[in-house]
């Protein structure tokens, strides 16, 4: 069966209309070792032999521990988010193109909305964006347009992914990026205020940081708010069930990632991006809000509002070029945040915290290994080994256990560091094999 | 004493001495339907004739405002902010968007009169 409808002669056509000589010479950009080697597939298999083949394809997995976080997060996921997220009337990913049609659809972004405004502290949401990453791109973009500026200064300490995809969304504007390597794994407060002028839209940063550190930014807003640019700060969402909040900060324009709000990991996604501001600067936000209104009958409906924004109206001026939301995934964080509810989300919270500095106790116990900033911490938090740590978390994935983020390759001289997370998930006796097999990784 | 000009544009320049008043027609406003936002210049803010000054929104759609003549913003009328709805009801009077330094008087020649402009809409 042929999945493409064109004939080779169209093809050929195609071809010579564009100056290509073969398929082959149309897509020669991308590197050979990444082009598909062949379109030969094996022959079809039934339902029961293909799933006893993807069986034993999963069993060769095996069973490591894992205390990676770095922007993905291993949380419970409470069974009522796949089953409420699997029915019907919501499975489908995209955003309805006649939306008013879909109340529901709608009211479940509305309420995902309010739901996000209450965990950041900040007044307006959109109804989501594709991931962490590209919604801090989009907030800086966003602080590009309300301050008519053209600097963006960047945290070191931000997840250095989230960075380069910054830095891929405004490589073709007209924007000067400036990066200030992070200090004790935060920001350098130093060197910014040499930075902070009158060309400044906004200072981007994270918390807690990449290195796990928690910092409070509301010094940091009244300083930047004094040059009239804005604050944008990336946060970890279930880590404001304890920690302050955007809003209470001052900060300007919150974005982050959703997975770890009731997402699955699936080897990094899906999963979606949300982003919350102050609503006085709601006309410069990306993608689609949702609205609560009354009809004609006084009774309450919900509808896309402040669509003149988005480029089906607003064509090569709109605020930005997205239209599409995570809706599925959204709605995952919606029933997530729902499930626990205002104190469970607190006792998320404390659980993570605890179980990190339990876990953060026993390795700083462990010999030759240190905790180089003293500083308050969330559910992750940077070591120092006396050895690489890529080697040694090679070495420990074969003991079975996934230890954590090493840092060497985004930050030049803390190639013995790592970034240790631990979730609510991690046991008392699994934080335990961690600091024993670290030893052995170390010292054996 | 002022003159009214136009733009084909459909802007409306009202001038003063050097000090031109900006609105759109009330011709533009019934085309737009509801206006829900106004986005006002900045003060301050410069610009030659014919380029973007601002923008407006309508319930229908989101359009430039140009300039009828070249100049910087004096003032801008802030009551739009939470009024845009003006615009619909006095679009040519109460809904002026913002008053401008004029830099070059002679610029009025490519603007229309009423009556030029009268003309110009039966033609479109």
């Amino acid at each position: 069966m042929s999945f493409t409808p064109h004939t080779p002669e169209e093809i050929r056509e195609m071809l010579a209309t564009i100056g290509v000589g073969s398929i082959g010479d149309l897509f020669h950009s991308i590197p050979k070792a990444l082009r598909a080697r062949s379109f030969d597939l094996p022959p079809g298999m039934s339902e029961f032999e293909m799933l006893s083949r993807l069986h034993e394809m999963a069993a060769q997995n095996g069973r490591v521990v894992p205390f990676v976080g770095g922007g993905y997060y291993d949380h419970v996921i409470p069974a009522a988010v796949d089953h409420l997220a699997g029915r019907a009337e919501f499975y489908t990913a995209y955003t309805p193109y006649q939306p008013e049609c879909s109340q529901g659809s709608l009211q479940a972004l509305f309420e995902y909305q309010t739901v996000i405004c209450r965990l950041t502290g900040l007044e307006a949401s959109n109804a989501s964006l594709y991931d962490g990453g590209t919604a801090l791109a989009e907030a800086a973009m966003m602080a590009l347009r309300v301050t008519g500026r053209d600097r963006v200064i960047l945290d070191g300490a931000l997840n250095p992914f989230h960075r380069a995809i910054v830095r891929t969304y405004l490589a073709n504007l007209p924007v000067e990026i400036v990066e200030l390597p992070p200090v004790n794994g935060m920001l350098d407060r130093q060197s910014l205020a040499g930075k902070l002028d009158d060309r400044c839209a906004a200072v981007v940063v994270q918390n807690p940081t990449f290195f796990g550190c928690v910092a409070d930014y509301s010094d940091l807003a009244a300083q930047v708010h004094k040059r009239d640019a804005l604050l944008i700060s990336a946060v970890y969402a279930v880590s404001l069930g304890l920690l302050k909040s955007p809003g209470e900060m001052g900060v300007d324009i919150a974005v982050g990632d959703g997975q770890n709000l009731g997402n699955h990991l699936s080897f990094g996604g899906p999963a979606f991006g949300f982003i919350a501001a102050k609503k006085q600067y709601i006309r410069n936000m990306p993608g689609r809000i949702v609205g609560q209104t009354v009809d004609r009958e006084g009774r309450r409906g919900f509808v896309l509002t402040l669509q003149a924004r988005e480029q089906h109206i607003k064509r090569h001026k709109a605020t930005s070029n997205i239209c599409s939301n995570q809706s599925l995934c959204a709605l995952r964080g919606l029933i997530f945040l729902a499930s626990l509810g205002k104190r469970g989300l607190v006792e998320l919270a404390r659980l993570n915290r605890d179980k990190a500095e339990y876990a953060k106790r026993a390795l700083a116990a462990v010999r030759g290994v240190s905790i180089p900033f003293d500083v308050p911490t969330f559910n992750e938090f940077t070591i120092r080994l006396p050895k690489r740590a890529d080697d040694v978390v090679a070495s420990m994935l074969k003991r079975g256990v996934a230890v954590g983020v090493p840092l060497g390759s985004y930050y030049p001289g803390e190639e013995n560091s790592l970034v240790v997370t631990v979730t609510e998930k991690r046991t008392k006796g699994e934080i335990a094999l961690l600091a024993r097999e670290l030893e052995g990784a170390l010292w054996n | 004493m002022s003159k009214m000009y136009y733009t084909k544009e459909h802007e409306w320049v009202k001038i003063d001495g050097n000090i031109a008043t900006v609105g759109i027609s009330d011709y533009a406003a019934h085309q737009l339907g509801d206006i829900t936002f106004v986005e006002l210049p900045k003060l301050g803010k410069t610009v030659k004739q014919f380029e973007v000054l601002c923008a407006i929104e309508s319930v229908k759609a989101a359009s430039d405002i140009y300039a009828p003549v070249s100049g910087s913003v004096l003032s801008v009328n802030e009551t739009l902010n939470t009024r845009p709805e003006i615009v619909n009801e006095s679009p040519e009077e109460a809904a002026w968007m913002a008053t401008m330094k004029m830099t070059d008087p002679s610029e009025v020649a490519k603007l229309m009169s009423r009556k030029q402009y009268d003309e110009y809409r039966k033609g479109l």
